[in-house]
């Protein structure tokens, strides 16, 4: 083999590993892209199907129940338009609290119930997680700076 | 009084940062001895400068003097002193602060150390440093003043977060930016190097100890906030893929890359061109990690308040500083040789092999990084990219690059023959094969994975162990004069390993469980039974807590008992706050923390059972150890004149 052709087989070698590596990638970036949506485009069904997705916006003050015997806890999620009840398993954030803003990663149930894989809520007093502004703001265009904390 | 002096410090600050700038640059172009000269004193008087602001800053903290915003917002009468002295960090504007006084530290080490650099070479470095400095001193000052007044003065402060309030707090801000702000000197040494066209072995010797030791802070920093992570948010995580972590891991991993290619420049004179590309590259990560963190534009633990004009300076900052180091790359670059020729089996193929794999790995976190952002300002919706897509996408990256480490330090410079590898190393790979197979059978259940990982963890050690043998029979004698960068270099490898096993294990076996108890209720967990004993009230310094007591037993004979808490903080954030319980130990860690209160006293508990997960930060301090080792050969502290001249001269200096 001439060094010419060893090094085009190296070449040839080299842009085929790194092909495959990007197909690879980006399959994994693919699956794992999770998107988000407010209540109201939740419920209006523009979500995709057996997929995760996020959700923000705030919990409704007065809907947090839990269940006596295990750790389930049920919530309502508001974007002010629509409230978005939401079932969780396990141990919520220091920070949820009833009238604040909060995220929850999970899929729509077929009975209408978000099933929540996790649940985050902000790290800071001060702070309010973009998501939730978002939505609020997207629900209610006009009042979102008026918006409670 | 004093914030005003701080004031005029950093203002004085960032004048001197301006000379430092300027006139030894000008210097070393029109050959001009004094002006070269005046970048030792600017860089001590620069740091001065910074230090004065700095101190003024934490003398307003231990005096709580609440007419300054910053302190107002960040301390309170009830913060214990040493948490008053690390608060400083606590926000914005002060770990910015100590941002610039770390950048003003490694410039007057450099200005120290650098005796037996040329003079313009040691100009032209610490001038590159002073302009860094101009850039993030005028953030500082147009956009995060820490010493803005406050009227009226309140009479209280809002108090440190309580999640800082943390030994934590006190080591993983400072090691960290050592380590951000040390790859500004790799950074500042590329560019002299391209200015002056001397991009030579010299240059890679004089370069090393620099971004090695910043290579070493950073391990350590990004080792202690996962080490912090794990133990004070109660998630029980050691690394999340936030967004911020990865901040701090893409320059880490270029910066590995780095010292690799430099170890090729200096050794063999190869790979210069891609070695300054990667000190550019490394440098750009260390922005774009400060342009995500004080910007705002990411939800994090670690994000700081939003202000779009701060995004938009550090963005602007970014655009000009690696915008003005690729022109010069590119009008400077194609007159660098390309060094000495290699053979498809050699060292120089392997560190090509362990650069691009890394490299690959950097863009890959980049891409996770930055897409949902991209998403998000081209108006194409708010997504997020889940650390499953981190995780399939590593473990595929890091084994090939476990294998380079095996093999690699047993490959001949130059050339070598693939039959003698595998010769030298056989015996290591079979053995790590059998071990990394039966290992896992001692847990739950067989996984491939878990045993590809240990496998090839363990080949590293024994390839290091056999080296050592062949070497030394490890007679003591012999192992003390082996040389400390070789030396090092095999620690730190170690030190890998470790954190691989660690990984492997912790993935593969680590049980989690979050359970409703009621005082007395048992929960068993990985063979360990768990016994909730109910809460009692407890008063703490600034805050009330409630108190868990968990008794942990196995086959009945009692192992040790963990007190989680859950604590109000009373400052009149009066946000809860949960600290876990640990049993740290060899082989396993076992984790306890309260999450919330239910009736009758029973109260969802977090319980988790992590083998292995020590190895992680073993792994992490034989890294460091490795890199320092590695920096304190002697090589790097003798001048070889006839060297340097040598190789000046066979570049061509333009």
């Amino acid at each position: 083999m001439t060094p010419r052709q060893r090094r085009l087989m190296f070449l040839a070698g080299g842009l085929a590993a790194l092909g495959i590596a990007t197909a690879l990638v980006l399959n994994a970036f693919e699956d794992n892209l999770v998107f988000y949506f407010t209540p109201s485009e939740l419920q209006a069904g523009k979500a995709p199907a057996n997929r995760s997705v996020r959700i923000g916006g705030l919990v409704e003050a007065g809907s947090v129940q839990r269940d006596p015997a295990s750790t389930l806890v049920r919530f309502r999620v508001t974007d002010t338009a629509v409230s978005l009840p939401v079932a969780y398993e396990g141990i919520l954030p220091d920070l949820f609290r009833e009238g604040q803003g909060v995220v929850a990663e999970g899929r729509l149930g077929a009975d209408g119930v978000f099933q929540a894989r996790q649940v985050l809520a902000k790290h800071d007093e001060n702070y309010k997680p973009a998501e939730v502004t978002e939505a609020l703001h997207r629900a209610n265009p006009t009042a979102s700076a008026a918006a409670p904390r | 009084m004093l914030p005003e002096i701080g004031q005029f410090a950093l203002a004085l600050a960032l004048a001197l940062a301006l000379v430092q700038g300027v006139v030894p640059l000008a210097g070393a172009a029109r050959h001009h001895v004094a002006w070269m000269s005046s970048a030792r004193y600017a860089a001590f008087a620069q740091f001065l400068m910074v230090a004065i602001a700095y101190g003024c800053l934490t003398a307003a903290f231990i005096n709580n003097d609440f007419s300054v915003q910053y302190v107002a917002g960040n301390s309170n009468t009830l913060l214990p002193l040493y948490y008053r002295i690390t608060a400083v960090w606590g926000g914005h504007e002060g770990s910015l602060l100590l941002w610039v006084l770390m950048l003003a530290g490694w410039g007057v080490a450099v200005a120290t150390f650098s005796r037996n650099l040329p003079l313009d070479m040691a100009a032209r470095v610490l001038g590159v440093l002073g302009l860094v400095s101009v850039g993030f001193l005028s953030f500082m000052i147009f956009t995060s003043n820490p010493f803005v007044r406050l009227f009226p003065a309140p009479v209280e402060g809002y108090d440190l977060n309580p999640m800082l309030q943390d030994p934590g707090m006190i080591y993983h801000p400072p090691l960290l930016y050592m380590g951000y702000v040390g790859f500004s000197v790799a950074f500042a040494f590329a560019i002299a190097a391209l200015l002056s066209g001397r991009l030579d072995a010299a240059w890679a010797r004089w370069s090393r100890p620099w971004t090695t030791i910043a290579w070493v802070s950073l391990t350590c920093g990004i080792g202690l906030g996962s080490w912090w992570a794990y133990y004070e948010l109660g998630w029980g995580g050691w690394w999340f893929w936030d967004p911020v972590e990865n901040a701090s891991f893409m320059p880490w991993l270029t910066g590995t890359a780095l010292i690799h290619s430099l170890a090729v420049t200096e050794k063999r004179g190869t790979f210069r061109n891609w070695t300054v590309m990667l000190a550019i590259i490394t440098f750009g990560l260390t922005l774009l990690g400060a342009f995500l963190v004080r910007s705002g534009v990411i939800t994090s633990v670690h994000a700081f308040a939003t202000d779009p004009e701060r995004g938009v300076f550090i963005l602007a900052f970014f655009a000009v500083t690696i915008g003005l180091s690729l022109a010069l790359y590119a009008w400077r670059a194609p007159q660098v040789g390309l060094g000495g020729r290699f053979a498809a089996w050699s060292r120089e193929t392997m560190l090509l092999l362990n650069n691009i794999l890394l490299v690959i790995a950097a863009a890959v976190v980049l891409l996770g990084t930055i897409y949902p952002l991209a998403m998000d300002a081209l108006g194409a919706g708010k997504i997020s990219v889940g650390p499953p897509y981190f995780d399939s996408v590593f473990a595929p990256l890091m084994l090939p690059l476990a294998a380079l480490i095996a093999i690699g330090p047993l490959v001949r410079w130059k050339q070598d023959q693939p039959v003698r590898t595998w010769q030298r190393t056989r015996l290591a790979v079979i053995a790590a094969a059998a071990a990394g197979a039966v290992w896992p059978l001692f847990y739950a259940n067989w996984s491939p994975l878990v045993s590809l990982g240990l496998f090839v963890a363990l080949w590293i050690v024994l390839a290091i162990g056999l080296e050592l043998q062949e070497r030394t029979r490890f007679a003591p004698t012999a192992l003390a004069s082996l040389k400390p960068a070789y030396l090092g270099m095999h620690v730190a490898h170690l030190g890998l390993a470790l954190l691989m096993i660690g990984v492997a294990m912790v993935k593969g076996y680590e049980v989690e469980k979050d359970v409703r108890l009621s005082p007395g209720e048992t929960v068993e967990v990985a063979g360990y039974a768990f016994t909730f004993r109910g809460t009692i009230p407890q008063r703490g310094p600034n805050y009330m807590a409630d108190r868990g007591t968990v008794e942990v037993a196995r086959g009945g004979t009692p192992v040790t008992t963990l007190y989680p808490e859950k604590r109000t903080y009373a400052s009149k954030r009066g946000m809860p706050m949960t600290k876990a319980s640990l049993d740290r130990g060899v082989l396993r860690d076992l984790y306890a923390s309260l999450g919330d209160p239910l009736d009758k006293g029973a109260w969802v508990i977090r319980i988790y059972y992590k083998p292995y997960i020590s190895w992680l930060w073993a792994g992490c301090i034989l890294m460091a150890l490795g890199g320092l080792l590695a920096a304190s050969d002697r090589r790097y502290r003798v001048a070889v004149p006839g060297k340097q001249a040598a190789g000046a001269m066979a570049l061509g200096r333009t």
